[in-house]
């Protein structure tokens, strides 16, 4: 059991920047994510996307915002509970909560705040007939064990990175790899496209462009597939054991919908006159995913939230204690790594 | 100051609004059916209007002349669902007084 302060769901911009102001309370926070990696949606849809209204940046690539959170916030050691989704929350008899996520990794803190932005991020199923049925049965979204492949026919949809990227490395692995796409041009890194198309001529790649797979068949399992040429309309059947379709992630509130909290507009209502307390005392929703009246998505809008809802945490945590909230030009950052930042001291000495 | 332009948008349930655009705004398709409410939040504009999802995807049903997709769009476009030859991502079409008149539909959202 990972225990905490402060357990933020959600480890985007404004999770990230939370970690920093309990730090400046003395509170540790663990931040848990679906994603692979820190950073949000700045790190896996635009990280080189110029953000222009982050305050006293001028210009800011948002892989770059990432990281300087990311520097920002180590003197406080975060922990990371990364490529796991936050599932079902407990509440115990003494108040705290336990998260357990999709992996069955528990989390055990007083605070929970909810961070996650749009939701956490979800493969895009294609639309067919029988898509369930199939699942785990021949077809996946992701790929988690390349070796499963070793020697099956395999067919990956998709036009992005992701699905260049596998279709060369399963080109090596199983019996046959074939690719198919609803254009003839493919958006991915250069060297991806051109390793494609020398595979494709070494024929260790079956390309089949411009197109899209339209039927699955198989009684209990996979067997086949028909594929439509979307410029001739023409049908071809193939026969495949594995099919891997690639299109991209979407986000989705997922599980946490499901936690009993007051829901508006697909996002958590929370008390924006106060705190940004959920209708569960204890239980937090910063940034993107809550909302109220005059709520605006914006990453700086995040960073007063979590900050708001940080000195309400040490309240709750500490309801006996007295506080008040001092600028880091007069108390500098202590990290709990036994870093110190603090102003220089002026000197005091006479000029003869 | 420029006028506002009427714009008909079918939603997804199949009502039509006819709703008035500001072109000086800087705004785009997307924004403004959000701007109505004409379609949940949560279910429109997801990417923010980066053209990397295709939450907000219409099909134009008037002749309108618009701008060419992007080579973003166009990718975008080939991996949405529901797509027709008259698929455009909202976020990409600005309001331009010359789309005065413009009719489209809202595509069904991929859940």
């Amino acid at each position: 059991m990972i225990k905490t302060d402060i357990l933020i769901i959600g480890a985007g911009p404004t999770g990230l920047f939370a970690v920093f102001e309990a730090g400046l309370l003395q509170l540790k926070c663990h931040l848990i994510d679906a994603l692979p990696q820190a950073g949000g949606q700045c790190a896996e849809i635009y990280p080189k996307k110029p953000i222009y209204d982050i305050p006293g940046y001028p210009e800011v690539l948002a892989g770059e915002l990432v990281d300087n959170l990311m520097e920002q916030i180590k003197p406080f050691q975060p922990g990371f509970t990364l490529g796991e989704r936050a599932e079902t929350i407990d509440k115990l008899e003494d108040g705290t909560f336990v998260v357990t996520t999709n992996k069955g990794t528990k989390h055990h803190a007083p605070v929970v705040a909810i961070a996650g932005g749009l939701g956490s991020f979800e493969p895009r199923k294609p639309i067919l007939e029988n898509l369930d049925k199939y699942e785990d049965n021949g077809v996946a979204y992701m790929i988690k064990e390349p070796e499963i492949y070793r020697n099956k026919k395999v067919l990956i949809a998709g036009g992005g990175d992701s699905a260049l990227d596998w279709s060369i490395f399963l080109a090596d692995i199983a019996a046959e790899v074939t690719l198919v796409h609803r254009r003839n041009e493919f958006r991915g890194a250069l060297d991806s496209v051109e390793k494609v198309q020398h595979l494709k001529n070494e024929g260790k790649i079956n390309l089949m462009t411009p197109s899209e797979v339209v039927a699955l068949h198989g009684d209990t399992k996979l067997e086949q597939v028909t594929i439509r040429n979307t410029e001739t309309s023409e049908d071809t059947t193939l026969d495949i054991d594995n099919f891997i379709p690639l299109f991209g992630l979407s986000p989705k509130l997922g599980p946490i919908g499901d936690w009993g909290l007051e829901i508006e507009k697909n996002a958590i209502k929370v008390d924006n006159s106060l705190d940004y307390q959920t209708n569960i005392p204890g239980i937090y929703a910063i940034g993107d995913v809550n909302t109220y009246p005059g709520k605006l998505k914006l990453i700086l809008c995040g960073f007063h939230e979590a900050t708001l809802m940080c000195q309400s945490a040490y309240q709750r945590i500490f309801p006996d204690k007295k506080y008040v909230m001092k600028y880091t030009t007069v108390g500098g950052v202590t990290g709990f790594d036994g870093s110190k930042k603090e102003a220089p001291k002026a000197v005091v000495k006479s000029i003869e | 100051m420029m006028s506002d332009i009427k714009i008909k948008i079918i939603d997804r349930e199949g009502v039509s609004h006819e709703v008035d655009a500001p072109t000086d705004m800087n705004m785009n398709l997307m924004e403004v059916v959000r701007s109505y409410e004409l379609a949940p939040e949560g279910t429109i504009g997801i990417c923010g209007g980066m053209a990397m999802c295709a939450s907000c995807q219409c099909y134009v049903l008037s002749d309108h002349q618009l701008p060419e997709k992007s080579d973003d769009e166009e990718a975008m476009l080939s991996e949405a669902f529901f797509v027709k030859d008259n698929s455009r991502l909202g976020c990409q079409i600005h309001m331009t007084e010359d789309l005065n008149g413009l009719e489209v539909e809202l595509a069904p959202a991929e859940d």
